[in-house]
Protein backbone atom coordinates (compact mmCIF):
# COMPACT_ATOMS: atom_id res chain seq x y z
CA UNK A 1 0.00 0.00 0.00
CA UNK A 2 0.79 3.31 -0.68
CA UNK A 3 0.04 7.18 -1.36
CA UNK A 4 -1.14 6.21 -4.92
CA UNK A 5 -3.44 3.59 -3.95
CA UNK A 6 -4.72 6.25 -1.62
CA UNK A 7 -5.19 8.79 -4.46
CA UNK A 8 -7.04 6.01 -6.46
CA UNK A 9 -9.31 5.11 -4.08
CA UNK A 10 -10.14 8.97 -3.78
CA UNK A 11 -10.89 9.28 -6.94
CA UNK A 12 -13.29 6.49 -7.48
CA UNK A 13 -14.71 7.77 -4.50
CA UNK A 14 -15.17 11.31 -5.43
CA UNK A 15 -16.49 9.94 -9.10
CA UNK A 16 -18.68 7.56 -7.18
CA UNK A 17 -20.27 10.85 -5.00
CA UNK A 18 -20.92 13.01 -8.34
CA UNK A 19 -22.28 10.27 -10.00
CA UNK A 20 -25.06 9.55 -6.55
CA UNK A 21 -25.55 13.20 -7.11
CA UNK A 22 -27.11 12.48 -11.09
CA UNK A 23 -28.83 9.61 -9.68
CA UNK A 24 -30.06 11.48 -6.92
CA UNK A 25 -31.39 14.40 -9.25
CA UNK A 26 -32.90 11.74 -11.81
CA UNK A 27 -34.77 9.92 -9.38
CA UNK A 28 -36.17 13.31 -7.83
CA UNK A 29 -37.17 14.44 -11.63
CA UNK A 30 -38.94 10.65 -11.92
CA UNK A 31 -40.86 11.08 -8.95
CA UNK A 32 -42.16 14.42 -9.62
CA UNK A 33 -42.92 13.76 -12.88
CA UNK A 34 -44.80 10.46 -12.45
CA UNK A 35 -47.23 12.43 -10.50
CA UNK A 36 -48.31 14.42 -13.64
CA UNK A 37 -47.91 11.05 -16.00
CA UNK A 38 -50.71 9.54 -14.03
CA UNK A 39 -53.17 12.31 -13.74
CA UNK A 40 -52.34 12.27 -17.30
CA UNK A 41 -53.87 8.94 -17.42
CA UNK A 42 -56.55 9.91 -15.03
CA UNK A 43 -57.53 12.95 -17.39
CA UNK A 44 -57.92 11.00 -20.48
CA UNK A 45 -59.78 7.71 -18.88
CA UNK A 46 -63.43 9.65 -19.13
CA UNK A 47 -63.20 10.65 -22.66
CA UNK A 48 -61.67 6.36 -23.33
CA UNK A 49 -64.02 5.02 -21.31
CA UNK A 50 -66.65 7.06 -23.42
CA UNK A 51 -65.65 6.35 -26.82
CA UNK A 52 -65.31 2.44 -25.87
CA UNK A 53 -68.45 2.14 -25.14
CA UNK A 54 -69.49 4.02 -27.95
CA UNK A 55 -67.75 1.66 -30.11
CA UNK A 56 -68.88 -1.51 -28.26
CA UNK A 57 -72.47 -0.10 -28.84
CA UNK A 58 -72.44 0.30 -32.31
CA UNK A 59 -70.15 -3.04 -33.15
CA UNK A 60 -72.31 -5.08 -31.48
CA UNK A 61 -74.93 -4.85 -33.60
CA UNK A 62 -74.74 -7.61 -35.73
CA UNK A 63 -76.27 -6.09 -39.03
CA UNK A 64 -73.30 -3.08 -39.22
CA UNK A 65 -70.98 -4.32 -41.58
CA UNK A 66 -68.14 -2.23 -41.30
CA UNK A 67 -64.25 -3.20 -42.84
CA UNK A 68 -62.76 -1.86 -39.43
CA UNK A 69 -64.86 -4.61 -37.45
CA UNK A 70 -64.60 -7.76 -39.95
CA UNK A 71 -62.35 -10.14 -38.91
CA UNK A 72 -60.12 -10.71 -42.79
CA UNK A 73 -60.40 -14.45 -43.84
CA UNK A 74 -56.76 -14.69 -44.40
CA UNK A 75 -54.59 -12.38 -42.55
CA UNK A 76 -51.08 -12.51 -43.60
CA UNK A 77 -49.39 -9.32 -42.49
CA UNK A 78 -49.56 -7.63 -38.70
CA UNK A 79 -48.36 -4.25 -38.05
CA UNK A 80 -47.12 -4.19 -34.64
CA UNK A 81 -46.79 -0.59 -32.33
CA UNK A 82 -43.87 -0.93 -29.67
CA UNK A 83 -43.54 1.42 -27.47
CA UNK A 84 -40.32 1.59 -25.69
CA UNK A 85 -38.39 4.76 -23.92
CA UNK A 86 -36.33 7.52 -25.75
CA UNK A 87 -33.39 7.52 -23.17
CA UNK A 88 -32.09 4.55 -21.17
CA UNK A 89 -31.36 4.50 -17.43
CA UNK A 90 -34.38 2.90 -16.81
CA UNK A 91 -33.83 -0.23 -15.39
CA UNK A 92 -35.04 -3.34 -17.79
CA UNK A 93 -37.95 -0.76 -19.19
CA UNK A 94 -37.19 -0.92 -23.03
CA UNK A 95 -35.47 -4.21 -22.86
CA UNK A 96 -38.77 -5.92 -21.23
CA UNK A 97 -40.60 -4.11 -23.83
CA UNK A 98 -38.45 -5.57 -26.73
CA UNK A 99 -38.78 -9.19 -25.47
CA UNK A 100 -42.33 -8.95 -25.09
CA UNK A 101 -42.37 -7.34 -28.82
CA UNK A 102 -39.93 -10.23 -30.19
CA UNK A 103 -41.85 -12.62 -28.81
CA UNK A 104 -45.33 -11.68 -30.44
CA UNK A 105 -43.44 -11.06 -33.75
CA UNK A 106 -42.04 -15.33 -33.04
CA UNK A 107 -45.55 -15.97 -32.43
CA UNK A 108 -47.12 -13.90 -35.81
CA UNK A 109 -44.27 -15.56 -37.74
CA UNK A 110 -45.68 -18.93 -36.52
CA UNK A 111 -49.28 -17.91 -37.95
CA UNK A 112 -47.71 -17.29 -40.94
CA UNK A 113 -48.10 -13.61 -40.77
CA UNK A 114 -45.37 -10.85 -41.48
CA UNK A 115 -45.19 -8.22 -39.13
CA UNK A 116 -44.96 -4.47 -40.14
CA UNK A 117 -43.02 -3.00 -37.29
CA UNK A 118 -44.00 0.58 -36.25
CA UNK A 119 -41.44 1.69 -33.19
CA UNK A 120 -42.32 4.56 -30.82
CA UNK A 121 -39.33 5.81 -28.76
CA UNK A 122 -35.04 6.06 -29.63
CA UNK A 123 -34.88 2.64 -27.87
CA UNK A 124 -36.73 0.52 -30.29
CA UNK A 125 -35.31 2.26 -32.92
CA UNK A 126 -31.35 1.82 -31.67
CA UNK A 127 -32.58 -2.00 -30.89
CA UNK A 128 -33.91 -2.53 -35.30
CA UNK A 129 -31.14 -0.17 -36.57
CA UNK A 130 -28.23 -2.23 -34.76
CA UNK A 131 -29.60 -5.38 -35.99
CA UNK A 132 -30.40 -4.40 -39.71
CA UNK A 133 -33.96 -4.90 -39.18
CA UNK A 134 -36.10 -2.90 -41.28
CA UNK A 135 -39.83 -1.05 -40.01
CA UNK A 136 -42.17 0.84 -41.34
CA UNK A 137 -42.52 4.19 -39.29
CA UNK A 138 -40.80 5.44 -36.27
CA UNK A 139 -41.91 8.11 -33.43
CA UNK A 140 -39.19 9.95 -30.39
CA UNK A 141 -38.67 12.46 -28.76
CA UNK A 142 -41.61 12.86 -26.30
CA UNK A 143 -42.02 9.30 -24.72
CA UNK A 144 -42.30 10.53 -21.39
CA UNK A 145 -44.88 13.10 -21.54
CA UNK A 146 -46.50 12.14 -25.00
CA UNK A 147 -48.97 14.37 -26.45
CA UNK A 148 -52.39 13.74 -28.50
CA UNK A 149 -51.40 15.09 -32.10
CA UNK A 150 -48.47 12.33 -32.01
CA UNK A 151 -50.83 9.79 -31.27
CA UNK A 152 -53.43 11.18 -33.61
CA UNK A 153 -50.58 10.82 -36.32
CA UNK A 154 -49.89 7.03 -35.30
CA UNK A 155 -53.58 6.51 -35.70
CA UNK A 156 -54.08 8.20 -39.06
CA UNK A 157 -50.94 5.87 -40.09
CA UNK A 158 -52.18 2.42 -38.96
CA UNK A 159 -55.41 3.26 -39.87
CA UNK A 160 -54.93 4.00 -43.07
CA UNK A 161 -51.86 1.07 -43.33
CA UNK A 162 -55.30 -1.04 -42.42
CA UNK A 163 -57.79 0.25 -44.90
CA UNK A 164 -55.08 -0.68 -47.48
CA UNK A 165 -54.81 -3.87 -49.11
CA UNK A 166 -52.71 -6.63 -48.68
CA UNK A 167 -51.26 -6.10 -52.32
CA UNK A 168 -50.51 -2.97 -52.46
CA UNK A 169 -48.50 -3.12 -48.60
CA UNK A 170 -51.42 -2.87 -46.12
CA UNK A 171 -52.13 -4.88 -42.84
CA UNK A 172 -54.87 -6.86 -41.41
CA UNK A 173 -54.46 -6.35 -37.92
CA UNK A 174 -52.77 -4.44 -35.46
CA UNK A 175 -51.35 -4.98 -32.77
CA UNK A 176 -49.47 -2.76 -29.52
CA UNK A 177 -46.80 -3.41 -27.34
CA UNK A 178 -46.85 -1.39 -24.28
CA UNK A 179 -45.84 -1.14 -20.39
CA UNK A 180 -49.15 -1.33 -18.48
CA UNK A 181 -48.80 0.74 -15.11
CA UNK A 182 -50.92 -1.04 -12.38
CA UNK A 183 -48.83 0.51 -9.44
CA UNK A 184 -45.65 2.63 -8.84
CA UNK A 185 -43.69 -1.22 -8.02
CA UNK A 186 -45.33 -3.01 -10.98
CA UNK A 187 -46.04 -2.69 -14.40
CA UNK A 188 -46.58 -5.33 -17.05
CA UNK A 189 -45.83 -5.65 -20.70
CA UNK A 190 -48.57 -5.34 -22.46
CA UNK A 191 -50.02 -6.81 -25.89
CA UNK A 192 -53.23 -6.12 -27.21
CA UNK A 193 -54.60 -6.50 -30.20
CA UNK A 194 -56.16 -3.12 -31.81
CA UNK A 195 -57.93 -4.14 -35.18
CA UNK A 196 -60.05 -5.84 -35.98
CA UNK A 197 -61.78 -5.38 -32.88
CA UNK A 198 -61.54 -8.42 -30.07
CA UNK A 199 -65.23 -8.56 -28.06
CA UNK A 200 -64.03 -9.65 -24.56
CA UNK A 201 -66.72 -9.70 -22.39
CA UNK A 202 -67.21 -6.17 -21.24
CA UNK A 203 -66.82 -5.23 -17.83
CA UNK A 204 -70.27 -3.11 -17.89
CA UNK A 205 -71.45 -3.96 -14.84
CA UNK A 206 -73.79 -1.01 -15.16
CA UNK A 207 -77.73 -1.77 -14.70
CA UNK A 208 -77.30 -1.73 -18.59
CA UNK A 209 -75.45 -4.53 -19.38
CA UNK A 210 -76.82 -5.02 -22.38
CA UNK A 211 -76.31 -1.97 -25.20
CA UNK A 212 -79.78 -0.20 -26.63
CA UNK A 213 -80.60 -0.29 -29.70
CA UNK A 214 -79.56 3.31 -30.97
CA UNK A 215 -80.82 6.07 -33.17
CA UNK A 216 -77.88 7.15 -35.70
CA UNK A 217 -77.48 10.47 -36.89
CA UNK A 218 -76.13 10.37 -39.62
CA UNK A 219 -76.24 6.43 -40.94
CA UNK A 220 -74.38 3.45 -38.96
CA UNK A 221 -71.85 3.12 -41.30
CA UNK A 222 -70.83 6.83 -41.23
CA UNK A 223 -71.05 6.75 -37.51
CA UNK A 224 -68.49 3.98 -37.36
CA UNK A 225 -66.14 5.90 -40.09
CA UNK A 226 -65.93 8.72 -38.00
CA UNK A 227 -65.64 6.68 -34.70
CA UNK A 228 -63.01 3.97 -34.88
CA UNK A 229 -60.28 6.30 -35.75
CA UNK A 230 -60.98 8.51 -32.92
CA UNK A 231 -61.23 5.02 -31.13
CA UNK A 232 -57.97 3.86 -32.40
CA UNK A 233 -56.14 7.24 -31.43
CA UNK A 234 -57.81 7.10 -27.86
CA UNK A 235 -56.33 3.48 -27.13
CA UNK A 236 -52.62 4.22 -28.61
CA UNK A 237 -52.59 7.44 -26.63
CA UNK A 238 -54.48 5.80 -23.26
CA UNK A 239 -51.73 3.16 -24.43
CA UNK A 240 -49.01 5.91 -24.56
CA UNK A 241 -49.92 7.60 -20.80
CA UNK A 242 -49.42 4.46 -19.54
CA UNK A 243 -46.02 3.41 -21.43
CA UNK A 244 -44.77 7.16 -19.95
CA UNK A 245 -45.48 6.76 -16.33
CA UNK A 246 -44.15 3.39 -16.43
CA UNK A 247 -41.16 4.69 -17.82
CA UNK A 248 -41.08 6.84 -14.81
CA UNK A 249 -41.41 4.83 -12.61
CA UNK A 250 -39.07 2.23 -14.10
CA UNK A 251 -36.66 4.83 -14.31
CA UNK A 252 -37.40 5.96 -10.99
CA UNK A 253 -36.72 2.79 -9.44
CA UNK A 254 -33.93 2.15 -11.50
CA UNK A 255 -31.94 5.39 -10.27
CA UNK A 256 -32.99 4.34 -6.33
CA UNK A 257 -31.22 1.48 -6.63
CA UNK A 258 -28.16 2.94 -8.39
CA UNK A 259 -27.73 5.69 -5.37
CA UNK A 260 -27.73 2.71 -3.07
CA UNK A 261 -25.10 1.00 -4.94
CA UNK A 262 -23.18 4.09 -5.28
CA UNK A 263 -23.76 3.77 -1.17
CA UNK A 264 -22.42 0.78 -0.65
CA UNK A 265 -19.11 1.68 -3.31
CA UNK A 266 -18.50 4.54 -1.20
CA UNK A 267 -18.85 2.87 2.19
CA UNK A 268 -16.39 0.21 0.86
CA UNK A 269 -13.86 2.33 -0.94
CA UNK A 270 -13.97 4.56 1.85
CA UNK A 271 -12.37 1.10 4.39
CA UNK A 272 -9.95 0.52 1.75
CA UNK A 273 -8.91 4.00 1.61
CA UNK A 274 -8.55 3.85 5.39
CA UNK A 275 -6.74 0.89 5.59
CA UNK A 276 -4.38 1.92 2.88
CA UNK A 277 -3.76 5.25 4.65
CA UNK A 278 -3.11 3.30 7.77
CA UNK A 279 -1.15 0.90 6.10
CA UNK A 280 1.26 3.67 4.65
CA UNK A 281 1.55 5.47 8.29
CA UNK A 282 2.60 1.79 9.69
CA UNK A 283 5.00 2.00 7.01
CA UNK A 284 6.62 4.89 7.73
CA UNK A 285 6.74 4.34 11.26
CA UNK A 286 8.26 1.48 10.72
CA UNK A 287 11.05 2.39 8.49
CA UNK A 288 11.85 5.50 10.79
CA UNK A 289 11.92 3.58 13.64
CA UNK A 290 14.09 1.12 11.66
CA UNK A 291 16.77 4.10 10.88
CA UNK A 292 17.15 5.59 14.33
CA UNK A 293 17.66 2.07 15.21
CA UNK A 294 20.48 2.06 12.60
CA UNK A 295 21.90 5.31 13.62
CA UNK A 296 21.89 4.74 17.10
CA UNK A 297 24.30 1.55 16.60
CA UNK B 1 -86.74 14.06 -10.24
CA UNK B 2 -84.40 11.61 -11.44
CA UNK B 3 -86.32 10.33 -13.90
CA UNK B 4 -87.07 14.13 -15.50
CA UNK B 5 -83.48 14.85 -15.75
CA UNK B 6 -80.32 13.98 -17.85
CA UNK B 7 -76.59 12.89 -16.60
CA UNK B 8 -74.53 15.14 -18.69
CA UNK B 9 -70.79 14.28 -19.28
CA UNK B 10 -68.89 16.65 -21.55
CA UNK B 11 -65.37 15.17 -21.91
CA UNK B 12 -62.40 16.12 -24.38
CA UNK B 13 -59.59 13.79 -25.59
CA UNK B 14 -56.99 14.66 -22.92
CA UNK B 15 -59.18 16.08 -20.22
CA UNK B 16 -62.55 15.90 -18.15
CA UNK B 17 -64.14 19.51 -18.91
CA UNK B 18 -68.32 18.96 -17.33
CA UNK B 19 -70.40 16.82 -15.76
CA UNK B 20 -73.87 17.32 -13.96
CA UNK B 21 -77.55 17.28 -14.10
CA UNK B 22 -79.21 19.18 -16.79
CA UNK B 23 -82.81 19.98 -18.07
CA UNK B 24 -81.78 19.85 -21.72
CA UNK B 25 -79.20 19.81 -24.25
CA UNK B 26 -78.71 20.96 -27.51
CA UNK B 27 -76.26 20.31 -29.66
CA UNK B 28 -74.98 20.73 -33.41
CA UNK B 29 -74.05 17.43 -35.26
CA UNK B 30 -72.65 17.15 -38.78
CA UNK B 31 -76.33 16.68 -40.11
CA UNK B 32 -77.47 19.85 -37.89
CA UNK B 33 -78.86 20.72 -34.14
CA UNK B 34 -80.57 18.80 -31.76
CA UNK B 35 -82.14 18.81 -29.21
CA UNK B 36 -82.17 16.82 -26.13
CA UNK B 37 -84.87 16.02 -23.45
CA UNK B 38 -85.16 13.22 -20.63
CA UNK B 39 -86.57 10.30 -22.11
CA UNK B 40 -84.71 10.70 -25.76
CA UNK B 41 -84.42 7.77 -27.65
CA UNK B 42 -81.01 5.97 -27.48
CA UNK B 43 -79.15 8.39 -29.91
CA UNK B 44 -75.48 8.22 -31.38
CA UNK B 45 -74.38 11.13 -33.69
CA UNK B 46 -71.38 12.52 -34.93
CA UNK B 47 -70.52 15.98 -33.39
CA UNK B 48 -70.16 19.24 -36.46
CA UNK B 49 -68.18 22.03 -34.49
CA UNK B 50 -70.23 24.40 -32.65
CA UNK B 51 -71.77 24.73 -29.30
CA UNK B 52 -72.99 22.84 -26.73
CA UNK B 53 -75.64 24.23 -24.88
CA UNK B 54 -76.58 22.66 -21.24
CA UNK B 55 -79.35 24.02 -19.40
CA UNK B 56 -78.29 22.61 -15.93
CA UNK B 57 -80.70 21.52 -13.25
CA UNK B 58 -80.53 24.69 -11.53
CA UNK B 59 -81.61 26.55 -14.58
CA UNK B 60 -77.98 28.19 -15.38
CA UNK B 61 -76.80 27.63 -19.09
CA UNK B 62 -73.69 26.16 -19.32
CA UNK B 63 -72.30 26.42 -22.58
CA UNK B 64 -68.86 24.52 -24.22
CA UNK B 65 -67.74 25.04 -27.34
CA UNK B 66 -66.71 21.55 -29.01
CA UNK B 67 -65.39 20.66 -32.14
CA UNK B 68 -65.15 17.02 -33.57
CA UNK B 69 -65.84 14.05 -31.71
CA UNK B 70 -69.74 12.44 -31.12
CA UNK B 71 -72.29 12.50 -28.65
CA UNK B 72 -74.58 9.83 -27.07
CA UNK B 73 -77.59 9.56 -25.12
CA UNK B 74 -78.68 6.28 -23.22
CA UNK B 75 -81.14 6.18 -20.79
CA UNK B 76 -80.70 9.55 -20.07
CA UNK B 77 -77.08 9.61 -19.86
CA UNK B 78 -75.88 11.99 -22.00
CA UNK B 79 -72.02 11.46 -22.84
CA UNK B 80 -70.44 14.32 -25.30
CA UNK B 81 -66.81 13.51 -26.13
CA UNK B 82 -65.55 16.07 -28.56
CA UNK B 83 -61.81 16.24 -29.98
CA UNK B 84 -61.79 19.67 -28.36
CA UNK B 85 -63.81 21.19 -25.55
CA UNK B 86 -63.71 24.32 -23.73
CA UNK B 87 -66.39 25.41 -21.17
CA UNK B 88 -67.11 29.33 -22.77
CA UNK B 89 -68.25 31.82 -20.15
Amino acid sequence: MSAADIRVFRQKIDSTASMKKIFNAMELIATSRIGKARQRVAASMPYANAITRAVSAVSSQQDIEHVLTSEPENPRRAAVLIMSSDRGLAGAYSANILRKAEALIERLHEEDKTADLYLIGRKAQAYFDFRNRPYKGFWTGSTDSPDFDTAKEIGETLVEAFLTDYEDGGVDEIHIVYTEFKSMVNQEPMVIRLLPLEFVDEEVADESDLFPLYEYEPAPEEVLDALLPKYIESRIFSAMLQAAASELASRQRAMSAAGDNADDLIRDYTLLMNNARQASITQELTELIAGADALAE
Amino acid sequence: MADNLLDVEIVAEDHFVWSGQARSVSARTIDGEVGILPGHLPMLAVLGDGEVVVEAADGEPVTAQANGGFFSVDSNRVTIAAAQAELSA
